[in-house]
This record gives structure tokens, sequence and C-alpha cells, in this order.
């Protein structure tokens, strides 16, 4: 019998699975190889960008299942990384509680707040909802400055939640002897989450729900007309989305910044925030699993990287008495512009398309489509 | 009640200037169907480009203000020519995220080029009051209803009598039939982000009217006018009025009148408030007080 190419698709099954393809199977293993190595080849300084790469990589997913696959703007998703921070600096701090519990908690805070919010979704679309979850913003930081008891008012709230899964402590790792750094277990740990949060949002999109988000995103009446339940769906692609916010949003108060303030998350700071995961899924490529981590390396890894390598641009100023044409946040504000401008302008599909045109010419080879 | 006459008063002042910055966006979202967060960046530049011309190069107020608004309605059709034309016929959220795009960087180079201190915008008001009865009115308040006013006037005029702006109307009725009947629909929208750069840089004057008020943050009351077209409706000059209005009234009585009788509701609530009665109106009226619903067809 003739070898059938890995390409030709015979029955349902083999059409599901994930990791299909030799080269698939090849790209999870590199990927879980690079986990393993990086911590202990990398200085802590760039595992720190990477460790902010991470976080945002997981709400970028979450705001590619909303965004990318069921077709809802939202500038709101710092509203729901705030409400992660606080339930983190609450239920992990206050409480006490472990990892394995105060996570999956702000998880669910963040969905049950997305589920309250999603019926007014339902009522709008395009650009009313984009006016609506921008007002999410404001209020939200209105009621972050005023419930003192849990944060702390404009002073803010230290976040003490803890990050360790039973013995094994991710701050102070020690295995078989070696004592690792706070980056080097919080990469290992927030990478981790990442392949977990990003297995989930693919199983989600190949199976019957991201069909459904698909067809409504596509054509919500037609969607509608063939029997996909819109209210149910529509509801529930916010609860997700946002409770994928949460759990970035702990991770970003127990892992980054360890202490965080109302105005973090409103105002300019909330705009900017629900402005990066936007382009993190423009630049990465919108519905795709992996754009959202693709995109995340770009928006969030550039500035820091342009930071750091601030003293080598003459146009930068870098503090007080620098000369040059712009500060270097001023610089990194306006980069996020241009990149979204640029990307929907030019490829509208981000990297993630870029990456699927270079492997169908090889797949397709010799021949040009 | 004199009191109350002075809250008022001050809320129509505020109105009057959400009206101004709602009207920029509606007549760029009625041309061309597109969402301009970028209005706030206008908003900021001509504020920033009148007191470059009245200050920095000492012209008179009014001059510099017609100069501020000659070059930031340029910047609106350079903003058309060179990007949002070739997004045309694209989904509603690729033409609301490039215009965030533009928004911050009109920001960051208004602030890289002028700095982010408060500044005195140079206006002959200042600070100076006159007396009403037992009601004080800030002479720049007073202008800025009298400036909304006369925008309002001309754009009436403008869209009921000129042939350009009988053209934008159709344009914004039906874009095809506009274009079938010899209207170019490039003019219409490169006119409209024009007219939306001129209001807005009129807008800003309003804004930053007073003693040091000019600072990169009146680029967020333009994001408090979004509750105003909303609630008026997105595709109406009418709504934009009436909801800027409304919007500057609510939040004058909340300033005045929340700590009193609604203390619970926490302080600096005022400037939630726009926002909550936005959201209040959607859910009864999804598409504002005056918007046209959208019609659904299988």
């Amino acid at each position: 019998m003739a070898r059938t190419s890995p390409y030709l698709v015979t029955d349902y099954r083999q059409e599901l699975k994930a990791f299909g393809t030799g080269w698939k199977r090849f790209g999870v293993l590199v990927a879980a190889v690079l986990w393993l190595i990086t911590p202990l080849q990398v200085g802590d300084a760039w595992l720190f960008i990477l460790n902010f790469i991470a976080v945002f990589a997981i709400g970028g997913i979450g705001l590619n299942l909303l965004t990318g696959f069921a077709g809802q703007v939202s500038l709101g998703h710092a509203f729901f990384l705030g409400v992660g921070a606080y339930a983190a600096a609450w239920f992990g701090g206050q409480q006490e509680l472990p990892l394995v519990l105060w996570l999956p908690i702000a998880g669910l805070v963040g969905a049950a707040i997305g589920a309250l919010v999603g019926p007014i979704a339902l009522r709008l679309s395009g650009h009313y909802l984009a006016i609506v979850t921008l007002a999410l913003l404001f209020i939200g930081e209105h009621i972050f400055l005023e419930w003192t008891s849990v944060t702390g008012g404009t002073r803010g709230v230290r976040v003490n939640a803890g990050l360790s899964i039973g013995p094994v402590d991710f701050t102070a790792l020690d295995v078989a002897g070696t004592t690792y750094s706070r980056e080097q277990g919080l990469f290992w740990l927030l990478w981790g989450l990442v392949a977990l949060a990003a297995v989930l949002a693919f199983n989600i999109v190949r199976t019957r729900p991201g069909r459904a988000l698909q067809a409504i995103r596509d054509r919500d009446t037609a969607a509608e007309v063939i029997g996909v339940n819109i209210t149910r769906y529509k509801v529930g692609v916010f609860a997700i989305s946002s409770a994928y916010a949460a759990i970035a949003g702990g991770l970003y108060g127990a892992a980054l910044l360890r202490s965080v303030r109302p105005e973090q998350f409103g105002d300019f700071n909330g705009i900017l925030l629900s402005i990066t995961f936007i382009a993190i899924i423009i630049v990465g490529g919108m519905g795709t699993t992996v754009g959202a981590i693709l995109g995340s390396f770009v928006v969030v890894g550039l500035p820091r990287v342009i930071e750091r390598f601030s003293g080598d641009l003459p146009f930068l100023i870098q503090g007080a008495g620098d000369s040059g044409l712009i500060r270097v946040s001023q610089f990194n504000n306006m980069l996020f512009g241009l990149l979204i401008i640029v990307f929907l302008l030019v490829e509208p599909m981000g990297i993630a398309a870029i990456w699927r045109r270079i492997t169908t010419y090889f797949k397709a080879w010799p021949f040009s489509y | 009640m004199s009191q109350f006459l002075q809250y008022m008063v001050a809320g129509v002042a505020l109105g009057a200037k959400y009206a101004l910055v709602a009207l920029g966006f509606v007549i760029i979202f009625k041309a061309t169907g597109v969402i301009n967060f970028a209005q706030g960046g206008l908003v900021m530049l001509g504020a920033y480009l009148t007191y470059n011309f009245g200050v920095t190069w000492d012209l008179p107020f009014w001059v510099a203000v017609a100069m501020a608004m000659v070059v930031t309605a340029l910047v609106g059709v350079v903003i058309e020519r060179v990007i949002l034309r070739y997004m045309v016929g694209r989904p509603a959220f690729a033409l609301i995220m490039i215009t965030v795009g533009l928004l911050f960087i009109l920001q960051q180079v208004t602030v890289a080029i002028w700095g982010d201190d408060a500044l005195n915008l140079g206006d002959p008001w200042g600070l100076g009051t006159f007396r009403i009865g037992d009601i004080v009115i800030q002479e720049r308040d007073l202008w800025a209803v009298i400036l909304a006013a006369a925008a309002v006037a001309v754009f009436f005029v403008f869209f009921r009598y000129s042939s350009l702006g009988l053209a934008m109307r159709a344009t914004a009725i039906d874009q095809e039939a506009a274009l079938a009947q010899g209207m170019s629909a490039k003019r219409v929208h490169a006119a409209a982000w024009a007219i939306a750069g001129a209001t807005g840089a009129l807008a800003g004057v309003t804004i930053a009217a007073g003693s040091a008020s000019l600072d990169p943050s009146i680029q967020f009351i333009a994001l408090l006018a979004f509750p105003a077209i909303i609630l008026g409706g997105i595709d109406s000059p009418l709504g934009a009025v009436v909801g800027g209005l409304v919007i500057g009234i609510t939040q004058s009585l909340t300033n005045g009148y929340q700590a009193e009788y609604l203390a619970f509701l926490g302080s600096g609530f005022q400037s939630v408030m726009p926002f909550v009665v936005m959201v209040l109106v959607l859910l009864v009226r999804p598409y504002g007080l005056f918007g046209t619903p959208e019609v659904k067809r299988v």
C-alpha cells in the first residue's frame, strides 16, 4: 500500500487531532526542551522580560478567544486584569490560600463578572460595544478606589499571594541541592501555565464551541439561523475570556508587580493595558492560538528590549539632561500605535499568517501554490 | 435654588464642550462609518497649536485659533488620505483599532513637542467672571457655549444648503448610490476629516481656556465625550448636542449633590457618572436617543 501524505485527511477523528503531523510533534518537543533549558542559559534580567511576556500571552490568548474567534471588541480587558490582581491579593494574600486555590478562584471571579457584563454585549455590537467596554475601565477604577478594605484605595495593596505548588516553591526552587533564583523558578511556572492556557484554548476553538464562535463572528444572523445559541456562546466567551484575563492579572500582581494600585488598571494606564492586549493579538494573528504568544513577544518584549538598549539609540532620551528627540516611554507608547497601524494595513492576520505562508510554500514545493 | 442654577450653568458649559468634541466624532462616523478614537488627539493637537501660534509666536488670539483650526483640519485630511483610505470596507474592529493607534501617535508626538507641563493657552478670558443675580458665570464658559452654538449653526447651514453638505448627507445614507450620482466619496471623506479636525481644535481651545489649564490630560475629556455621543446616537449631530448637554448637566449636578445625598457612592463619582448614564441608556435603547436602529436582514 502506498504511503499517504500526512496532509491527506480522510476521517473526522484525524481532522480533530491536535498534533497530527510529525513536524508538529517535533515542534512541541522543541518547545518543551526550550522551556526546560532557557532559565539555565539566560540571565535574570532577560528572564524577567520573558516572564512578563508569559503573563501577557495568557491574557492575550483569552482576548483572542473573544475578539479573534467570536469577533467581539473589548477595550475593558485591563479591568479584568485588575479584578484578577485584587482577587490574588485578597484570596492569596489576606486569606493565605495556596496557588492551586487562589489562581482558579481569581479566574472564577473574573468569569462571574464577565458573565454579568456579557448580556450587555448581546444587545450591542461593534462600535457601541467598544465604547461600553471602555466604560468598564472607568467604573472599575472607581470601584477599586472606593472598596478600600480589599483594594487598599489609592495607596494600593501588596500582593502577597504564594507562588508554590505543594512543597515546591517557585520563588526559591531547590532541586537536588541546586538553588534557583526567583526569575528562573517563575519562568518554569509561568510558561508552564502559558502552555496549559494555550492547550485549553486550542481545544475550545477546534471543537464545537469554537466553530460556533467563528460562525457568530462571520455573520451572527446566519449563525442564529443554523441553530447556534447566540446568547449562550456570546456570554460564555465573554466569561472565559475574562477568566483568562483575571488569571493573567493574578499572576501579573503576584509574580511581577507584587503590589497594585487602582490607577494601573484605569484611565490612561488602563487604556494602554487594554490596547497592549489588542496589539498583541493583531500583531500575532487574530483567530490563532499561537498568535497571542508570538504577538506577546513582539508587543511586550520589544519595548523592554528598547529600554535596555536605549543608550545605543541616539534619538531616545533616557533621563534628565540627555539629548535626543523623544523619551523612551513616549517612544514605546508610540510604537504601540505604529505596530497596530502597520500590521492592520499591511498584514491584518499578523505574524501567524506570515508563518503559514512560509510553511505552505514548503509543503507545496515545487509548486508555487 | 440659586445653587441649583449655578450647577446648571456649570453643567451647560461643560456640556457645550462635550458637544463640540462629540460633533467631531459624529461627522466622521456619519460620512465614513469610522468611530474616531483619535478625535481626542486632534482636540489636544488643536489646543497646543493654538498655544504655539498665540503664545510662542505672539499672534492675536483669534488668529491663532483660526490657524490652529486650519492646521488641525489639514492633519485630519492627511490621516484620511494616508491611512484610512486604505481601510474602507474593513471590519469595525480594524477601523476602531487603527484610530486608537493614531491616538497614541498624536498624543506622544504632541507631548514630545510641547512637553507635559501645564501651560497658559493665552486666551483673553482667563478667570474673568460676571454676575447675573446670584449666579456667577465664568467668561470662558460663556464663550464655550457661544462657540458650540455657532458651530452647530454652521453645521446646520452647511449640511442644509451647500452642495458638499448635500453630498455628505447622500454618502452617509448610501455610499454606492451617491457614487452612482457622481458624488466623490473621496472628497466627502476628506471633507469630513477636515471638519472634524477644525471642530476638534475649537473644542480643544474651549477646554484648555483659563489659567494653566493646557496639559496633556485634556485628551481625556474626549473620552468623557463618548457617553455623550452614545447617548445621543452615534450618527446624529442633534444627538451629539443633546447628549453633550445631558452628560454635562448630569455630571455637574452629581458633583454638587452626590456627596450630600448619595455619599455611599464614594468621592469623585462625577467622573464615572457619564459612563453609568450611558450604560443605563444603552440597555434601554441600544442605538442611543436619536440614533438610527440597525436593520437586520436575513
